[in-house]
């Protein structure tokens, strides 16, 4: 038995190419984005070494920390919606009919590519011919905002796609979490006479808290490192209006042969959501998990 | 036991009943209206798609945005087809999509199986790499990358979007696996070694085999994953013979400013193979989605 099991050359033949594939892909690559940060460097030509210069310059770049916010934002936003899955999901796992055709419904936009989400959305807010505008007109509203061409709206529009695109998500796992419930912990609290909000807020919520945590990390990650749909749709437009720390490296790196500049924008990007990730995990953690 | 407890409570429920049942329906019938709206707000924009994917210009620019199309115009369709290179990125992403889902699932596997049957000291290591790469996020490697797969000539190159298609997936594959091996009894295997099987044939003939529930699974998150990238192959592929679907339509929409028609049509055809997917293999969707995250 050991002797199979523990054979050197299997195991070595077995992790080696996929280690290799993510250590050449992943692993080294984040450690050059820290290297080339010291470069200035556009892509092509040779790099010059500058030392911090590009790091000093990217504390003091407000482009960069109002880029930053807007990813802050947008990982606030995501958070407070879970809220409203989170009510959602309940209702949906309370035995109501339907509830399986709903919940797969709701799953669609997360199935979609990003670029037809976000063409789809620009038709949306398209100020003369959109749905959007046509239904703030039929509610009455005389003065349509212009919508992704609005500095002080754009960042904000954007926004409403990517709650709805992940929406049905968040519902799933919750969904998911909530059927895990024993049914006789239920059965026991409405012998007791427990009302469906007691069994909810004192039972159901407690016993998926750990989901619940699990769910707050990756809305702020994702969000911090959210970079489709706003590329897509406003390219950090108006005027930076819409910029998120991705699309700043992106448009450093790409768009304007920044790749040293780029690349410390990137790491610090890195940086940025290794911190949240480990803040979270902080802020969520509680001694008694429940269990059962 | 439950049952027997279950026959207890029901008569003490009938005698509440006619007291709470009026109640009851209101507070059902909002809670349907409050589900049935958020079902609209999710899908009534992809319906809003597919009606201006068979308008006239006439009708987009010219009518309410609520209004039906008048005679559906097919022609969109056939232009949208032939007028861009949608079908070679149509054909791109399919082939880039499972061959990337393959060698996934093949390494993947190989690791889950490596970590969990197999005795060697550096497993635990080897297997939080590859969980906190689940972490790291892509746009941070981006700019390296792009050094890499240019200085090894393969910008512009396939090859560079099916590597790191692979690379980037497998955290989240050997996470849902890993979730399966664990409850997998592993008594098949250790009768296989007692009759004298080697590891590659344990592997190939009956671990594989056994794991094809959770294997299709993983691929099919993985399909969608991949046939939805945009990043990569908008950075590492420059011209239109190697682009995938969403790069390219991308591209090809921007063109079009003005034809709501043929945008439409040209969406409607990059996300109804996703759809058509959802609507047979819902339930393994769902699970997938669900397994990647929890157990995570």
């Amino acid at each position: 038995m050991k002797t199979v099991m523990s054979n050197k050359f299997a195991i070595a033949l077995y992790t080696l190419p996929a280690l290799l594939l993510i250590l050449v892909l992943i692993y080294i690559p984040i450690a050059l984005s820290g290297y080339y940060g010291l470069m200035d460097w556009d892509g092509i030509g040779e790099m010059t070494f500058i030392g911090l210069d590009n790091y000093i310059t990217l504390i003091q770049d407000k482009l960069f920390w109002s880029s930053t916010w807007h990813s802050f934002l947008l990982a606030i936003f995501s958070t407070a919606s879970l809220l409203l899955y989170l009510a959602i999901s309940l209702v949906l796992a309370s035995k109501i009919k339907g509830s399986d055709l709903l919940r797969k419904i709701y799953l669609i936009p997360m199935l979609l590519s990003s670029v037809a989400i976000a063409q789809l959305w620009m038709k949306i807010f398209d100020p003369t011919n959109g749905m959007a505008n046509k239904l703030l007109e039929f509610f009455g509203v005389e003065n349509t905002p212009i919508w992704l061409a609005d500095p002080k709206i754009a960042l904000y529009a954007i926004f409403i796609p990517i709650i709805w695109q992940y929406a049905g998500f968040y519902i799933l796992i919750y969904y998911a979490a909530l059927k895990n419930v024993p049914d006789e912990v239920i059965e026991a609290a409405k012998i007791d006479g427990a009302s469906p909000f007691q069994i909810a807020y004192k039972i159901k919520l407690p016993l998926i808290s750990g989901v619940f945590k699990v769910t707050i990390m990756l809305a702020v990650v994702g969000s911090l490192k959210y970079f489709d749909l706003i590329y897509v749709m406003t390219g950090g437009g108006p005027n930076g209006a819409s910029e998120v720390m991705a699309s700043y490296m992106y448009k450093e790196a790409f768009k304007l042969n920044n790749f040293g500049y780029g690349s410390a924008i990137g790491f610090g990007l890195l940086v940025i959501c290794l911190l949240m990730t480990w803040l979270t995990s902080q802020l969520t953690k509680s001694k008694d998990d429940v269990q059962f | 036991m439950s049952e027997v407890r279950i026959q207890q409570v029901t008569p003490n429920l009938s005698t509440q009943k006619p007291r709470r049942s009026f109640l009851n329906k209101i507070g059902f019938g909002f809670l349907y209206l409050l589900l049935g709206t958020f079902a609209i707000i999710q899908i009534y924009p992809l319906v809003w798609l597919v009606f201006f994917s068979l308008k006239t210009n006439k009708e987009v620019f010219g009518m309410s945005p609520f209004s039906l199309p008048q005679s559906p115009q097919w022609e969109n369709y056939t232009k949208a087809w032939t007028s861009g290179n949608i079908g070679v990125y149509f054909f791109n992403s399919v082939w880039i999509t499972v061959l990337s889902v393959v060698l996934t699932i093949i390494l993947a596997s190989f690791v889950t199986f490596a970590v969990t049957r197999m005795n060697w000291k550096l497993s635990g290591p080897v297997l939080g790499l590859f969980l906190v790469a689940y972490m790291i996020p892509l746009h941070s490697t981006l700019i390296p990358l792009f050094k890499m797969y240019n200085s090894a000539n393969l910008i512009d190159n396939p090859l560079s979007i099916v590597l790191s298609y692979t690379a980037f997936n497998l955290p989240l594959t050997i996470m849902i696996l890993l979730g399966f091996y664990k409850t997998f009894p592993r008594e098949i295997e250790e009768a296989a070694v007692m009759d004298g099987c080697s590891v590659h044939r344990i592997f190939f003939q009956i671990t594989l085999p056994m794991t094809v529930p959770v294997l299709s699974t993983t691929a099919i998150i993985n399909m969608i994953y991949n046939w939805n990238e945009f990043v990569f192959v908008n950075t590492f592929i420059s011209s239109d013979k190697w682009k995938t679907l969403t790069v390219g339509i991308n591209n090809f929409v921007g063109q079009y400013l003005t034809d709501w028609g043929a945008i439409g049509a040209t969406l409607v055809i990059s996300i109804v193979p996703i759809l058509l997917a959802f609507l047979f293999l819902s339930d393994k969707i769902v699970e997938g989605m669900a397994a990647g995250s929890v157990k995570g």
